[in-house]
């Protein structure tokens, strides 16, 4: 569902051409220092990114910066042991968010569109992990993950089981351990942007739906969902773009040392090679074209999006 | 507005209620759903603040998991002198506060431009500011720590001389960045405002200041509640940036800072869970004192299109 174009089609230029000087005057650096800022410290560092990861480098001279073409690339893919399993639990991570948070969070806004009392303490409740930083995050899950103090683990004991589970130690764990805390902060972050969404759903439909004998689920499936196109865009966005770049609370679970065992994720392997004791900053870079490159597919998918809404 | 023909007769008090079939007791059953599933999102929290306020030796005597046998706010007066808290609160609101007011400001100038004037390039504008957004923060470190480290600054703006450590070039980072967000969020709701409005304000002969300040900021109030929301707390919580951009442990903000304490204080939990919930304080307040604008200011922006 898209709304009528609000914006009538006026005549090019003319509107231009009735700006006074000073009107250009403040437009220029009112729109000039966003957009220079943006240029230089956002799209120059990436195109840079690009160039260095043809390079090898230590990051230290830039005279010993020496081009090697497409080396970088060939030792990733083929001769870097952490690379594989890093792409492949950044594939978890966007899979598990994506089947279970963000789902979990449409439902729980649909719930709460309703005009139902304590609506308000209920949305503040699981929005409340996403106000925490993820560092802080971290450090709560911390307390609760700990093998030896932790609150999970003494819950078990107190149950009898006897295990002594190390939750963030143990390979074939730890990312889910990761995941259960991620999906606690998503899955508020996607109840607001969808409950926003809702409020501006004409009700009406809804309505007509029950009238014709449609149930709640029919009515969310096949009325709700499919008319809310343009938040379901941004919401699937989100997840990607936070499954991919799914940092912070990786590296504070994870001791703040960079990849662990079972929790690679490309976000943290160009860490651990562009800072750190031995640098290899072509190394990094490539990486980081890699995930940039993904991140595209993402990025553009949604502009597309954007802009066809924008030629209607 | 019309009302479904399934609604119980006793149930008269709402009457523009949403609901389709349901009666009284499937209200409560929602609710008991709701309130336990609230409740378990909180018991993280919940036990980090009853771990906050237990005193170490409590806990080391007798576990975790244990009844109290006293509690105190004795934590967090420990974690708030010793670790120099309120040295890296001042930190934060240096950086975050400029920060947000630079992105709302110069977002909203972008947005009033792209929507209101009808130039070739205002897709490509708006694109390239949201785009700049999306792009994963490791992308840009490697050249951007260069780049802060060739970037001089006058002494009175930065001890360093540079833009590297210095608050400078986070708030820099952050609001180049940060601006694509809130274009493209304001660029939706200044859709929505109708032309006519500085239409007539042209032909009054107002100046596009006057237009912009007068007229098109003050109509966006719902808008910028949501995203000074949002804004703050990215902002302030941002880990990254501070953790590349500055060397000095000192100069750092606090979520940052404690990255370093939890070295420092790694045998005591109950102090970290105490420094831990303060931190969250600046942000929680930000949430309540905005939260009745916050969800209509998003709707705008995500709803329609």
């Amino acid at each position: 569902m898209s709304s009528a174009p609000v914006t009538p089609v006026t005549p090019k230029r003319s509107r231009a051409r009735r700006l006074g000087p000073g009107d250009r005057l403040f437009l220029t650096v009112v729109i000039g220092i966003p957009l220079a800022a943006l240029l230089f410290f956002v799209w120059l560092p990436a195109l840079a990114s690009l160039g260095l990861s043809f390079t090898t480098w230590d990051g230290i001279d830039l005279a010993d910066i020496h081009w090697t073409g497409l080396d970088n690339y060939q030792q990733i893919f083929t001769n870097y042991p952490p690379f594989w399993p890093a792409v492949r639990h950044n594939v978890i991570w966007l899979l598990f968010t994506a089947l279970l948070p963000t789902p979990f969070g449409i439902f729980l806004a649909y719930q709460l569109d309703r005009k139902i009392r304590f609506t308000r303490i209920y949305q503040t409740a699981i929005f409340l992990p996403m106000v925490l930083s993820l560092a802080v995050v971290g450090f709560i899950w911390e307390i609760i993950y700990n093998p030896d103090t932790g609150l999970l683990n003494g819950i078990l004991n107190a149950a009898g089981s006897g295990h002594h589970i190390d939750w963030l130690g143990n390979p074939d764990l730890n990312l889910w351990a990761v995941l259960v805390a991620s999906g606690w902060r998503h899955t508020g972050y996607i109840m607001i942007l969808y409950l926003a969404g809702l409020k501006g759903f004409d009700p009406a439909l809804k309505e007509a739906a029950a009238l014709d004998g449609a149930n709640g689920r029919q009515t969310f499936l096949r009325v709700v969902f499919p008319a809310l196109k343009p938040v379901n865009i941004i919401i699937l966005v989100v997840t990607v773009m936070e499954s991919l770049r799914a940092f912070d609370i990786v590296y504070v679970l994870g001791g703040g040392v960079g990849s662990k065992p079972g929790m690679e994720l490309l976000s943290l392997l160009i860490t651990d090679n562009i800072i750190g004791e031995s640098s290899h900053i072509g190394y990094g870079s490539a990486l980081a074209v890699v995930l940039l490159l993904v991140s595209l597919a993402a990025i553009g998918t949604f502009l597309v999006q954007t802009v066809r809404k924008e030629d209607q | 507005m019309t009302t479904t023909a399934t609604r119980p007769a006793s149930r008269t008090r709402e009457p523009q209620t949403r609901q389709t079939p349901a009666g009284p007791r499937r209200q409560t059953g929602r609710h008991l759903m709701l309130a336990g599933i609230a409740l378990l999102w909180l018991v993280p929290l919940l036990w980090a603040m009853y771990t906050s306020l237990r005193p170490y030796s409590d806990t080391a005597k007798h576990g975790y998991l244990s009844w109290p046998h006293s509690l105190s706010l004795g934590n967090f007066t420990d974690a708030w002198q010793q670790s120099g808290m309120p040295h890296f609160f001042w930190n934060s609101v240096l950086i975050t506060v400029p920060s947000v007011l630079g992105t709302l400001l110069f977002s909203a100038a972008v947005a009033f431009f792209v929507t209101r004037f009808d130039f070739r390039w205002n897709i490509v504008l708006l694109m390239l500011f949201t785009a700049g957004n999306l792009l994963p923060a490791q992308v840009l470190i490697t050249p951007l720590y260069r780049l802060y480290l060739l970037v001089p600054l006058p002494q009175w703006m930065s001890d360093s001389l540079l833009l590297y450590n210095s608050a400078w070039g986070i708030i820099a980072i952050h609001i180049a960045y940060q601006c694509g967000f809130c274009t493209f969020v304001l660029s939706n709701y200044m859709k929505t405002i109708p032309r006519e409005i500085s239409e007539a304000a042209l032909v009054d002969g107002a100046p596009v200041w006057r237009q912009f300040f007068q007229i098109i900021l003050p109509l966006c109030r719902p808008a910028f509640a949501a995203l000074a929301t949002l804004e703050s707390i990215w902002i302030y919580n941002d880990f990254f940036w501070p953790l590349a951009l500055i060397e000095t442990g000192d100069k750092r903000p606090i979520t940052s800072a404690l990255a370093n304490l939890q070295g420092q204080y790694f045998t005591n939990p109950n102090l970290i869970a105490a420094g831990a919930l303060m931190t969250a304080i600046p942000t929680l307040l930000v949430y309540f004192a905005l939260q009745r604008q916050f969800i209509s200011g998003l709707t705008i922006g995500s709803g329609k299109g």
